[in-house]
């Protein structure tokens, strides 16, 4: 169901560094979009002969099928001159968008689907952390979120207890934050966003913006496409397809309270594509 | 020896895995195949003009077929894996790594198309990979009924690496292996090896970790 909520908020269509001139043909929210690189800086992307608006940022081009209420949201953050930004490719996930984004936010799965990477299953504790509706910048938060991480990046020597900070901005993108391990005191930035191709299909964008001197470009990209290719197939097999809003469907436990605070805002928002409010 | 690696890739996968399963250390440098195309790039064409990985440098000894990298490691490190001496297992190995071909061309391509949005006819791609995977599964069910788990023989071989990876993955293609108990079940065997490691897609065996509620031995 495409309600206002959905048409007008932006999507990720493309990395900037990869775009084709000649224009490439992909789906938003199951319509057909053409996405134009270009040569002076200007890439544009069609639907049905209209042009559509179009944000550069975070090494992606984005775009909205209405007309976007406010910007593509920041990432300050990200902004350090320090960092090493990495474009990690697109992934196709056949699964609604929302449970990309839901998949994103939980830390429980760590020693089960990232076994010894990020997570141990010795170690399947989640301790209490901190969830919020932020109404001033109308996004989800979850702060002082604790997990032991026998690999928690690709600079960690060994296992770390890592703090995470989750956030999200949009309702198909989702930052996370992270320990930085070769710079106390700052947070490793890592993104997911998420181009709804449909209900059930979606392109996966992520991308990072790290402190890492050592590691080279192509295995910070390898560690996070082998992160999020181990979800690729549990997301793939949730059942229901679409993300329930309807909190008679699921019984969340107190590990899942950021999921919990995700359907809320969604619902509150009207944001139904991809989920569904009743049961089915 | 330095394996040219991809992480996502089955077939550099298939050379980890020997080496893991033999206790071989392998030097790996990791190949940007996806978005970056590093592997069409002129450095990697220079060390294998077919622009594919993985590629296999022993010194001066350069191996470009994933097969052939199996047979490499097997004879040097770990000659149980190799049939040697009797004609018909060392023909039927042969022929399950020739077979592990059909599995990448169709399996592996679904996979790709549906993955990392490559080109391709998928629903060909799709019924051509079923009609492999039936062909093991019959093969698979033979093979159980007359005592046996793996492909050839009474061990493990690298008939079974070769062939694993892209079975494992052909629900990454929107496959499904639902229909194939036999094949399954060798799965589980080959999973449960010592010395095993996954790749992203394919999960190692929770259900053989120590169940954490378990009563402790007395």
């Amino acid at each position: 169901m495409t309600t206002d909520a959905v048409r007008n908020a932006w999507y990720p269509v493309g990395l900037l560094s990869g775009l084709s001139v000649d224009g490439e043909d992909s789906l938003l929210l199951g319509e057909k979009i053409t996405v134009f690189g270009s040569d002076d800086g200007t890439p544009r992307v069609e639907s049905c002969g209209h042009i559509l608006p179009v944000v550069q940022r975070f090494g992606h081009l984005w775009t909205s099928l209405g007309a976007p209420d406010k910007d593509l949201f920041t990432i300050p953050e990200a902004d350090h001159p320090d960092r090493t930004l990495v474009d990690v490719g697109v992934v196709r996930v056949k699964c609604s968008p929302l449970r990309a984004v839901e998949n994103f936010l939980d830390v429980a799965h760590f020693p089960f689907v990232h076994t010894d990477i990020l997570g141990a299953e010795t170690h399947p504790e989640v301790r209490d952390y901190k969830v919020e509706i932020r109404d001033e910048v109308d996004e989800v938060w979850a702060t002082k979120v604790e997990f032991f991480q026998p690999q928690a990046a690709k600079s960690a020597g060994g296992g770390i207890t890592t703090e995470y900070m989750y956030r999200v901005p949009a309702p198909t993108c989702s930052v996370l934050y992270k320990t930085c391990p070769p710079r106390p005191g700052e947070w490793d930035v890592i993104a997911l966003f998420v181009q709804p191709l449909a209900e059930d299909l979606c392109d996966v964008w992520p991308w990072m913006a790290l402190f890492d001197d050592e590691s080279s470009m192509t295995d910070l990209i390898h560690f996070q496409q082998l992160i999020f290719l181990q979800d690729r197939s549990i997301l793939e097999n949730q059942i229901p397809k679409k993300l329930p809003l309807d909190p008679a469907m699921e019984t969340p436990t107190r590990a899942d309270l950021t999921s919990v605070a995700y359907r809320r805002w969604l619902k509150r928002h009207s944001y139904t594509y991809g989920a569904q409010l009743v049961a089915e | 020896m330095i394996l040219y690696d991809y992480i996502l890739s089955p077939s550099c996968y298939k050379v980890r895995l020997l080496a893991s399963l033999l206790g071989v250390q392998l030097e790996l440098r990791a190949v940007d195949f996806h978005p970056g195309r590093e592997h069409k790039a002129d450095d990697l064409l220079n060390l294998n003009p077919a622009g594919s990985i993985p590629i296999l440098v022993d010194d001066d000894f350069v191996l470009t077929e994933s097969a052939a990298m199996l047979a490499y490691l097997a004879s040097k490190y770990g000659p149980d894996w190799a049939a040697d001496g009797d004609p018909q297992a060392i023909a039927l190995q042969h022929q399950w790594l020739a077979f592990s071909n059909r599995l990448t061309a169709t399996l592996g391509g679904a996979r790709l198309v549906e993955m990392l949005n490559f080109e391709g006819d998928l629903e060909a791609l799709q019924s051509s990979g079923v009609v492999a995977l039936r062909e093991l599964e019959a093969a698979l069910f033979a093979r159980r009924v007359s005592g046996g788990t793996f492909l050839v023989g009474d061990a493990p071989s690298i008939a079974d690496i070769a062939c694993f990876p892209y079975v494992a993955l052909a629900p990454d293609g929107s496959v499904s292996l639902d229909p194939y108990p036999s094949i399954r079940l060798w799965m589980r065997a080959l999973r449960a090896l010592p010395g095993f490691i996954e790749m992203p897609g394919i999960h190692r065996l929770h259900e053989l970790a120590q169940d954490p509620l378990a009563e402790p031995d007395s």
